[in-house]
């Protein structure tokens, strides 16, 4: 029973490192770059949320100030896309990792300036809500988290699988130039999906947030989304969230029956072995390069 | 014997038979060329030969040794040295150290002798310095030397990767598509150059070519295939006449 | 333009193509020699962390400049090379030998995580990199008997033949110290990117697959940089820590990985004399802001109370650094000393980068 606990708990968080995940994987497919500030837009996106609904602040509905979040921070997905990425197109993959890093830290920095240093609470309109059965307690929180993550995941899937949108930016991805010339335009949907992103990022940071205080310094979590992407593969949005599952499950699971520090260290454990034995993921998409 | 013999080559990409049994052999001295349609299989073949692809039947034997479950990295050193068709120069090195760096399988030092850079290293160092001097002189970089290879103009690049190819100190040198984009004077210095390698080196080369001027001017032998499979062999005159290539190239229905 | 008439091949395997270049270097050391004696020691102090840096940079630039390994997770190694030079100490080692160790134990720890990782390009090796830091991390939580855990260690004393080289008994023997190991690592590696395995980290940095066809073990030759570049890491670790003295885990976050990148990235990827350049910013910046800071709350403006300000300008200099110089300090330098070697005729477009585009690693 108690298993049964951790691993609903842990589902819930996976759910948030998938939807970090999920994050990284878009514009992975759209432009083989890997976003290494994606887990500060969920920091700034949650701040943002927090800003927009929280009473003390502007105290716009909880609905209506997730909504606001995520339009301003598809702006600032969007506008990173547009000021920044964009002048360093046709540099190595490495050039933009040190420079969403770099992002990352100019987030952080605006949300520290902003909000503070302290941990801050996010209202919600289900918070302390839990359902009682069979001797398990489940959280509201935690079930529309996983909710939302499901149908997002769906969605987003959908979206790459079936809209013209969505197929254009996986053939911008796997060959920029031949893409352009029969005429994707490519630029424009770069910035579409680094938007889109960014509203994913804020979904993810208001989930995260209903279940704790957030401080600036949440965006780490991204490191952890990281390992999720990577065990699902960077190329599979389902692998995303499949990754972030095992993540989430996981880490609690050992936390109660090894020591802590090895909990901590499970995630990246099981995203070595992935790497090792699957170096493309678990939902390998990656093959060799041609000559 | 022959120096290389392909016997039964095949690879297969998912259900796509990319090359699909196929068999010749490269004699000793000879300039040997593989002609066909785009996606014919003839990179493939040389992929194969390189030991880039692992081939899913067949046997390869390079100088009485069988290579089909060789190394990629230890072709080279076996005296098989080759050129890519899309160029696979190092960008950001001079053509100097390109070429220098086809000196590999000729390294005696280790990286603990490099880091002391011990006398034996800069006696290796004017050594191999000497070997891609003459390279140099034979396909007049002189004026190159010491620029850098993004840079470049595509022809000049074309005839670096000859270089670095010649560099490692091959037996059998394959050329893929050595002439395509280039000019018809560029063309042609490839051709003097093939016949020199040939005569004065005593190389054997093996090609994939398009430019039918340049493979009926220098090679002794051609090999036409077709969806990775063998259509004809003999002269080149022979094959340009064999009735399944003309359908081939000019797509007159299934070779009948 | 200066033109070397060259008329041996040893000309070009020299270290250096003409004497004047020799001679600067030459000038260059004495000053840093005499350093000690010439300035007081706050500033020796801060020459001191200027050189364990450019050692630590060099390391990266041996795996991200050279061999194309992009590594986020360098601060494990610099902590490996602490703890080890530490512990290796405490069992009672002189340091001439336990120093040497160190290296060669990050060496080896570096190279064996290089081999399954050689299979991953690019962006994956990053991540895998950031694993290995993060286990890393724990791990020296765990190992209390060795790295004191949470609480941290204190790095023994060095003395080398009854001579002592503390940091704060003897800083001008400690940075003298810190500069032979310097200046030792630096000739090491000009000589080995002339010789044929710095030629092979290159190969394998720019064409995987024509570096094969030459016949250069493309695994084996990525393991040797990354262990190369892990073990001279190792070293700056170990000089590190007997600077700060005092340290535990958190010496070695990941932002002194993220720094490091820095160092070589704005220093200028793939030239030695990146990492230096690289080392002098990092050093001086935080410098800099503090008189800054300093001077704004003489004008009523109290930035103290902001904080992660250093970090954000490093940021900031380092998006510009990737937007408008990839080729970093000293590639800036060196089109300015063209420009000057060719005057009046350089040309707006000489340094013009080539435009490029991203082509896919898939094949489908």
């Amino acid at each position: 029973m108690e298993l049964l606990q951790l691993v609903i708990g842990g589902l819930a968080n996976g759910c948030i490192y998938g939807l970090v995940a999920l994050g990284f994987v878009m514009i992975y497919k759209a432009s083989e770059g890997v976003n290494f500030a994606q887990g500060d837009m969920m920091m700034l996106g949650a701040f943002v949320a927090l800003g927009f609904g929280n009473s003390d602040q502007m105290g716009l509905p909880f609905g209506l100030a997730v909504i606001a979040a995520m339009v301003l921070m598809f702006g600032v997905g969007w506008g990173v896309e547009r000021i920044v990425v964009r002048r360093i197109f046709g540099q190595p993959q490495f050039a933009l990792v040190i420079l969403t890093i770099a992002l990352g830290f100019v987030f952080r920095f605006i949300a520290g300036s902003i909000w503070g240093f302290t941990p801050l609470v996010l209202e919600t309109p289900f918070a302390g809500q839990n359902l009682r059965g069979g001797g398990i307690v489940i959280s509201l929180a935690d079930l529309v988290t996983i909710g939302v993550t499901l149908a997002l995941t769906i969605a987003l899937w959908a979206f790459f699988a079936f809209t013209k949108v969505g197929l254009a930016a996986q053939a911008a991805s796997q060959n920029q130039m031949a893409a352009y010339i029969v005429g994707v335009p490519v630029m424009r949907i770069n910035s579409l999906i680094w938007g889109l992103s960014g509203a994913v990022a804020t979904l993810a940071g208001v989930l995260y947030a209903t279940r704790g205080a957030i401080d600036p310094n949440i965006g780490l979590l991204g490191i952890k989304a990281f390992a999720a992407a990577v065990i699902g593969g960077l190329g599979s949005l389902p692998g995303a969230l499949v990754g972030g599952l095992i993540i989430g499950v996981v880490e609690p699971v050992a936390g109660r029956y090894a020591p802590g520090e090895l909990a901590k260290m499970s995630p990246y454990i099981i995203m070595l072995i992935v790497l090792v034995t699957r170096p493309g993921g678990l939902f390998s998409q990656i093959q060799m390069k041609k000559v | 014997m022959s120096l290389l013999e392909v016997e039964d080559l095949a690879i297969h990409f998912g259900g796509v038979k990319a090359v699909d049994g196929v068999s010749f052999s490269v004699e000793k001295g000879e300039v040997f060329a593989i002609i066909g349609p785009n996606g014919a299989g003839k990179s493939t073949i040389f992929n194969l030969i390189s030991r880039i692809y692992q081939s899913t039947l067949g046997r390869i034997q390079f100088d009485g040794q069988d290579i089909t479950a060789s190394r990629a990295h230890d072709i080279a050193g076996l005296g098989i040295a080759r050129t890519f068709q899309n160029i696979e120069l190092f960008d950001h090195s001079t053509v100097l150290d390109n070429l220098l760096m086809g000196r590999h399988t000729h390294r005696r030092t280790n990286f603990v002798q490099d880091i002391l850079f011990l006398p034996k290293v800069r006696r290796e160092e004017r050594q191999h310095r000497r070997r891609v001097e003459q390279v140099i002189e034979f396909l007049e970089l002189e004026a190159y030397r010491k620029k850098m290879i993004a840079g470049l103009p595509y022809g000049v690049r074309k005839v670096v990767e000859i270089g670095r190819a010649l560099a490692t100190g091959p037996k059998l040198i394959l050329l893929d598509e050595p002439a395509s984009g280039l000019s018809v004077e560029e063309t042609r210095d490839v051709a003097f150059w093939i016949e020199d390698m040939r005569r004065d080196m005593g190389l054997t080369v093996l090609m994939v070519e398009h430019d039918m001027s340049l493979v009926n001017q220098v090679s002794d032998r051609v090999m036409a295939v077709a969806n990775g499979r063998t259509l004809a062999m003999g002269t080149p005159a022979e094959v340009q006449a064999h009735p399944d290539v003309m359908a081939a190239y000019l797509g007159t229905g299934a070779a009948a | 333009m200066r033109v070397v008439f060259k008329t041996s091949y040893d000309r070009d395997i020299d270290l250096h193509e003409h004497g004047r270049s020799r001679a600067r270097i030459a000038v260059l050391l004495a000053i840093m020699i005499v350093l000690p004696f010439l300035v007081g020691d706050y500033y020796l102090a801060e020459a001191t962390n200027t050189l364990i840096w450019a050692l630590a940079g060099m390391g990266l630039m041996v795996a991200v400049g050279h061999t194309g390994q992009v590594s986020l997770g360098h601060a494990a190694f610099l902590a490996i090379g602490a703890y080890a030079d530490s512990a290796l100490m405490n069992t009672g080692l002189p340091f001439l030998v336990s120093f040497p160790l160190a290296g060669l134990v990050t060496g080896l720890f570096g190279a064996l995580i290089a081999v399954p990782a050689v299979r991953m390009s690019g962006i994956y090796l990053a991540i895998a990199t950031l694993a290995v830091f993060v286990i890393v991390e724990e791990l020296v939580i765990m190992l209390e008997p060795i790295t004191g855990g949470v609480g941290g260690i204190m790095a023994p004393s060095i003395s080398i033949l009854g001579l002592t080289f503390d940091r704060y008994a003897a800083l001008d023997h400690f940075y003298w110290l810190c500069l032979a190991v310097v200046a030792l690592v630096t000739w090491g590696y000009a000589n080995l990117m002339r010789s044929p395995t710095g030629r092979s980290f290159l190969a394998v940095r720019d064409s995987e697959v024509s570096a094969r066809a030459l016949g250069i073990n493309v695994t084996r030759t990525r393991a040797l940089a990354f262990g190369l570049s892990s073990g001279v890491t190792g070293l700056a670790g170990a000089l590190m820590g007997h600077y700060i003295g005092f340290f535990n885990y958190e010496l070695f976050s990941i932002f002194i990985s993220i720094n490091l990148l820095l160092v070589v990235t704005i220093g200028g990827l793939g030239f030695i004399q990146g990492a230096f350049l690289g080392a002098i910013l990092i050093t001086a910046v935080p410098q800099l802001i503090a008189i800054l800071r300093d001077n704004l709350v003489a004008v009523g403006v109290d930035l103290s109370g902001v904080p992660g300000l250093d970090t954000m300008i490093f940021s900031l200099i380092l998006i510009c650094f990737i937007i408008y110089e990839p080729t970093g300090l000293y590639g800036r330098w060196l089109k300015i000393r063209t420009w000057f070697e060719v005057f009046p005729l350089a040309r707006r477009d000489m340094f013009r980068r080539q435009k490029s585009y991203l082509k896919t690693e898939r094949m489908k």
